[in-house]
């Protein structure tokens, strides 16, 4: 191997661990400014309850505590549409808040990094940085991360930075530590435009359900606070005077769990769509590799299964009863599919698949 | 977040029929009367809700899982071989509850049945009321537009003088010719002074559903009528040989069940070369195998012949069929003589690989010319090294050390009872061995071009260098410092040929799938209303919009209709 790639390679190993440190800075900082924006919520809410207790003690009458009760109700809710309207107003309409800002510059620097380091790879490798383990993960981070950036031009998700920075900075860095091989010749059945179009879109759809994914997991977290604060309201004033716990406090500042839920929605089709043509363009690929466009292998298997939990997700969501929480478990185990089907199955089940580059 | 709402007015004709169970339909389940009809009718629209396919798709996800975990038949035949060996108790278990066919098993089958009636039963109704939905007119404009979630009003202050009743009517031309050009379907309505238009859009919505819906029984039945005429058979060509596309030359054929094997296309594929590299000793992926290429002449019956070339990712089409490379190997010419000197074998024998570095096993039966019949397991190693053990190995795949070693046996090969025994296993059970393993007597060992003593005298056995006209040499002589062995065994190929009549339907329906996806899901239906109402000297201008399913953009769009509307009133007004 002439020395010359060899270091391009080791150049691109050095990038990926920068883009890795920056990225957990990344999400150091959109930690704080959740503290903070719970903090925020606190500030308010403290200064609610004490109203409250007062007046709850001040008139034991049924009618006013009612009326507390349902103001209870209208409070914790009041914060909700202006989240909702925070969610989609313009970059520059967003609120300051200086460490999100600090969160996303740190991401698209360690983005920069990210990608110099999947190009450098590319380069060293003299093909498309994609087919092996490691490459899935340098690449299939580097999208996540591009799609979360993408959308925020659309859709304040500044909530969800600590949520990608911490899951980039996990399958990175394992992935870095774990799958890292040397840039090795393809083996045959890879050598085909397939290799280019089909993993790349399966790893769209991957960073596109991993959107959705922490949207549902909100969404049922604030479902949750949303029940709890309604039965908080009936269930007399006295139950408004317990305090939120630190997760709920932060929920305060987000959008309602509808909102979460619609947004989830959205990037869980245009997942799905995709999966459906990674689906569609893996079976020519095996006809062509294989003989033959359907065989259960397992690989096959699981994103089969991965596209009709979706399909599931998206029919649940259009069922009445379902609509809602339920269907938000549907994205969340389809994610979890999906994360299961790009490590253990890669790793550890038997099938034609074994393009893992690992021994 | 928008909703539709199917109780809000409007809703009604031209409402695609849902399942009664959908989120957007407010109509509760009717109790079903309890004669026998009533229940078969209960019972079909429970397999037709929303919720029977949720839970079916459930399941059908569920189902599958096991069969990544579990070896299958169809997909690893080895692999359910090896987990009966190494688990003995429970698979038979596992196989009487028909995990080791978990894609053709009884259960598996009746979760996707069920679900493909299910979505026959929710496709076709559904198809009769869209088709009439698609002739319908849009609906009468709901009396008070401000109860529907999105609703913009604008009073527009009419010249002195001006007829309020004629600008009422330009307004809505205005509206009604804005509207059809965004691409909606209009129809006009006035009551008292008020005039409206009512418009809806995003047919292609339910269309691009019931498309997706059918294009996947269409998947599914192409799937399985596809499979009756189409065939798939594996065949073995030794380098310098030629296969004739009859049954006859095939090594295993699956036919399905409305295929002539009788019928096949008369051609012929001669192997004229078989290329490979292997990465160099020393580099990363060193001894990894690429750049297959099967090297072919291809020949109809009474035709000249053409060249064709099989690689892996680019098979072959002949004559609608399509030949694919599956495996390679070595294929050692070995020469027999008897203890008379005569031939009684002279063939290259495909060797089966065993590993990466193609280690490679394979047998030779000699059924007449010796006393008795003669069998030899043979253990080919391109680039052979010993062990510490003593035993041989192959570190590399090319053909840099090659040498061949055979066990010996003698007795009967159990081929003259008519058993069909395959050719790369030979059974010892009713022979002697003469020569390796325990027999006391070192296996033969030979490198291209050497000849060795049978043993008990029987002959000699040759493993012809096919690169060199040279004469054969005896086991054990010197070898050059620089011989170069390349070339000196012949390769064969394992090809499979298939007949796949499934394959372009599914792929069809797959796209039509996809592309009514993109409309199912990404294209609005909405309906929208403008309504003018003259009220003394102004004009009061109403917007209103209402989603039919998910529609997120819907706030936008009567927005723009608003904004867009309003100035071009105010500009036929003015002007
Ligand atoms: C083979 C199994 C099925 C699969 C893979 C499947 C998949 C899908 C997908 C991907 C969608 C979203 C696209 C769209 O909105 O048009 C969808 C929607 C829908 N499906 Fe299915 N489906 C299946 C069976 C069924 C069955 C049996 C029914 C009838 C009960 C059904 C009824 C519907 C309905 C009503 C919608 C529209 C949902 C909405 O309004 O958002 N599907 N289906």
């Amino acid at each position: 191997m002439p020395t010359g790639t060899f270091s391009l390679d080791s150049v691109s190993i050095l990038l990926v661990w920068t883009a890795i440190a920056i990225y957990a800075l990344a999400f150091i900082a959109y930690a704080i400014d959740l503290a903070r924006r719970s903090a925020l919520a606190i500030g308010v809410k403290d200064a609610e309850v004490r109203e409250f207790v007062a007046a709850g003690a001040g008139y034991a009458g049924t009618t006013t505590a009612a009326v507390a009760a349902s103001a209870a109700v209208d409070d914790l809710r009041a914060p909700e549409p202006s989240a909702d309207a925070a969610l989609a107003a313009r970059p520059s309409k967003r609120p300051r808040l200086v460490w999100a800002r600090i969160g996303t510059s740190l991401t698209v620097l360690g983005f920069l990094f990210h990608v110099g380091a999947d190009v450098t790879r590319g380069i060293a490798a003299g093909r498309v940085p994609w087919s092996n383990m490691y490459e899935f993960s340098l690449t299939g981070t580097m999208l996540i991360v591009a799609v979360y950036l993408l959308v925020l031009f659309r859709y304040d998700l500044r909530f969800l930075g600590s949520f990608i920075t911490g899951l980039v900075v996990l399958l990175l860095g394992g992935a870095t530590l774990t799958f890292y091989v040397e840039v090795a010749p393809l083996m045959d059945p890879l050598k085909s435009v397939w290799l280019v179009i089909h993993v790349f879109v399966a790893s769209l759809a991957t960073a596109l359900f991993a959107l959705a994914f922490g949207l549902s997991v909100l969404q049922l977290m604030q479902a949750r606070r949303e029940a709890r604060a309604a039965a908080a309201g009936l269930d007399r004033a006295g139950a408004v005077t317990r305090a939120p716990k630190a997760g709920a406090r932060i929920l305060r500042t987000l959008p309602s769990s509808d909102a979460l839920e619609s947004l989830a929605y959205r990037f869980a089709i245009i997942g799905f769509i995709f999966w459906t043509f990674t689906l569609i363009a893996g079976s020519i690929w095996a006809n062509d590799a294989w003989g033959r466009y359907w065989g259960f292998d397992t690989k096959e298997v699981w994103t089969f299964v991965i596209w009709v939990l979706y399909a599931g997700y998206i029919h649940a969501r259009a069922t009445r009863g379902w609509r809602g929480s339920r269907s938000a478990w549907l994205s969340i185990i389809g994610f979890a599919a999906v994360m299961f089907n790009f490590t253990i199955v890669n790793m550890f089940f038997k099938g034609l698949h074994a393009y893992s580059g690992l021994n | 977040m928008s909703r539709s709402r199917s109780e809000a007015p409007g809703a009604g004709a031209g409402d695609p029929l849902r399942p009664s169970d959908h989120a957007d339909s407010a109509a509760e389940i009717a109790q079903p009367a309890l004669g026998p009809i009533g229940w078969l009718r209960w019972g079909w629209r429970q397999l037709t809700s929303m919720r029977t396919a949720l839970v079916l798709l459930l399941l059908l996800a569920i189902a599958a899982v096991p069969g990544s975990i579990v070896p299958q038949r169809s997909a690893d035949p080895n692999g359910v071989t090896q987990y009966f060996v190494d688990n003995p108790d429970l698979a038979p278990v596992l196989d009487r509850l028909q995990l080791f066919d978990v894609y053709t098993s009884a259960w598996f089958s009746a979760i996707y049945i069920l679900l493909f009636i299910s979505l026959i039963g929710c496709v076709i109704p559904r198809t009769k009321h869209h088709w009439k939905a698609l002739r319908a007119r849009p609906p009468r404009t709901p009396a008070r537009l401000s109860r529907l979630d999105h609703h913009r009003e604008s009073l527009v202050e009419l010249a002195p003088g001006a007829d309020p009743d004629a600008a009422a009517a330009a307004s809505v031309s205005l509206a009604a010719d804005h509207l059809r050009r965004a691409g909606y379907r209009i129809e006009r309505y006035g009551s008292g002074s008020a005039l409206s238009v009512s418009a809806e859009r995003g047919y292609a919505r339910e269309t691009g559903n019931l498309v997706f819906h059918t294009a996947l029984i269409g998947v599914l039945v192409s799937v399985g009528v596809g499979g009756g005429f189409t065939y798939t058979g594996q065949t073995v060509i030794v380098e310098g040989r030629t296969f004739v596309n009859t049954m006859l030359d095939y090594t295993s054929f699956n036919p399905g069940r409305f295929v002539d094997p009788d019928g096949l296309t008369p051609f012929s594929l001669t192997l004229d070369s078989f290329d490979v590299t292997y990465q160099e000793p020393g580099t990363p992926g060193a001894g990894q195998a690429g750049d297959f290429a099967a090297n072919l002449t291809t020949q109809f019956a009474g035709e000249d012949p053409q060249p064709g070339q099989v690689r892996v990712n680019h098979p072959l089409e002949i004559a609608g069929d399509r030949v694919y490379l599956m495996g390679n190997g070595y294929a050692p010419h070995i020469s027999i003589r008897n203890a008379e000197g005569d031939v009684v074998f002279d063939d290259a024998v495909p060797f089966l690989p065993q590993d990466t570095n193609m280690t490679s096993q394979g047998v030779i039966k000699v059924p007449d010319g010796m006393p008795e019949q003669l069998g030899l397991i043979g253990f080919f190693y391109p680039t052979a090294q010993k062990l510490e053990s003593g035993a041989l190995t192959s570190i590399y795949p090319a053909l840099a050390y090659p040498v061949l070693t055979l066990w010996v046996f003698s007795g009967d090969l159990g081929i003259d009872d008519g058993t069909p025994r395959s050719v790369y296993t030979l059974d010892p059970t009713s022979m002697t061995q003469l020569a390796g393993g325990d027999s006391g007597v070192d296996s033969i060992q030979l490198m291209p071009g050497q000849w060795a003593e049978l043993p008990n005298g029987l002959g000699t056995i040759t493993f012809e260098d096919v690169s060199s006209d040279a004469p054969a040499v005896e086991a054990g002589s010197a070898i050059a410092h620089d011989a170069d062995f390349g070339g000196s065994v012949k390769r064969f190929v394992s090809l499979s040929i298939h007949r796949d009549a499934a394959g372009p339907w599914v792929l069809t329906f797959a796209v039509l799938a996809l592309l009514g996806l993109l409309a199912a899901l990404f294209v609005p239906r909405r309906r929208m209303w403008v309504k003018a109402t003259p009220d003394g000297h102004t004009l009061r201008i109403e917007y209103a919009g209402l989603a039919r399913g998910e529609d997120p953009t819907l706030r936008a769009a009567v927005d723009q209709v608003a904004q867009r509307h309003g100035d071009a009133v105010e500009a036929a007004l003015r002007g």
